[in-house]
């Protein structure tokens, strides 16, 4: 991934036709497909996984300068956190676990 | 990775260096505090209480609106960081204000959706599903409007003291917190409002 600073910005415009493209997809999945919910929230959840992943690395180059490595780990363990905290909250209280 | 030929003003010298791996640290913490917010939102989710639910309350097209205002922001936002590393710094600060002219927008638009709603009887004390909602997008809206305020503050400086490694590192950090931002509206889009329009 060469990133030169001179000349046509490609990496931003194709990111940003890529996210603009996600987002009306996950629209017309919604609003256009008979699904069952759990499928389509499946396929949209990976969406919008997708365009973080294109913020990230198209255009914050998170792996860019000496600490790139550095802050792959420190995004990777947030988000792990991230999803321990929603997950589990989800599964604890609606599972019954805090019913008493 | 490493296969600039120079490297970028902004990471020239330590304290650059080390102010943006720690700005890349906050941004960690940020995403264990929204989180927190997302978390409380899909266990209340349900709890409407006899007031209007989301598939009632949302709409599509406005959301639609200020997705792309924000998409599109953070596009120019990576553009105006593209002009900076040319030493371009007209284009830097022509791209920074067309950023902070949409985040304008999207804030515009949002307020206003707010008011929509509190008119439609939907206020933050309505239910538990309402309280997680206001509270979770509160909290980006208000992320946004400080971005503002920051970027706003970044441009007069750079008008008065040109691209210099301080200055560029001050606006590349600024960017990532803006790029950030969008990421977190892109959740809150799928898992709020596409969610609970289904």
């Amino acid at each position: 991934m060469s990133k030169g600073h001179k000349g046509f910005p490609w990496n931003h415009v194709i990111g940003f036709f890529l996210s603009i493209a996600l987002t009306i997809f996950a629209v017309l999945m919604v609003q256009y497909t008979d699904f069952s919910k759990s499928t389509v929230m499946f396929i949209i959840g990976t969406l919008a996984i997708l365009q973080a992943a294109i913020q990230l690395f198209m255009f914050m180059h998170i792996t860019e300068g000496k600490s790139g490595v550095i802050n792959i780990i420190n995004i990777t363990y947030s988000v792990f956190l991230a999803v321990v905290i929603v997950v589990g909250s989800i599964w604890i209280l609606t599972t019954g676990h805090a019913a008493h | 990775m490493s296969s600039q030929s120079t490297t970028p003003l902004e990471y020239q010298g330590q304290q650059n260096q080390m102010t943006i791996l720690g700005f890349w640290i906050f941004l960690g913490a940020e995403i264990v505090l929204f989180s927190t917010l997302f978390a409380s939102y899909f266990v209340l989710e349900h709890n409407t209480a006899g007031g209007p639910t989301g598939e009632e309350l949302f709409m599509l097209k406005e959301v639609l609106i200020e997705t792309f205002l924000l998409l599109t922001s953070s596009f120019t936002c990576g553009l105006a960081i593209h002009e900076m590393r040319n030493g371009n710094k007209r284009d830097t600060i022509v791209w920074l204000i067309v950023t902070l002219l949409l985040g304008l927008g999207f804030v515009y638009m949002e307020i206003s959706e707010f008011i929509h709603y509190v008119h439609e009887g939907a206020t933050i004390q309505t239910s538990g599903f309402l309280s997680g909602f206001f509270t979770l997008l509160g909290t980006h809206g208000l992320h946004v409007s400080l971005g503002i305020g920051w970027v706003t503050l970044l441009i007069i400086q750079m008008m008065k003291r040109g691209i210099t490694p301080v200055t560029a590192r001050k606006v590349f950090v600024a960017s990532l917190y803006w790029h950030f931002l969008d990421v977190v509206w892109i959740f809150i889009f799928t898992f709020v409002y596409l969610k609970g329009m289904m």
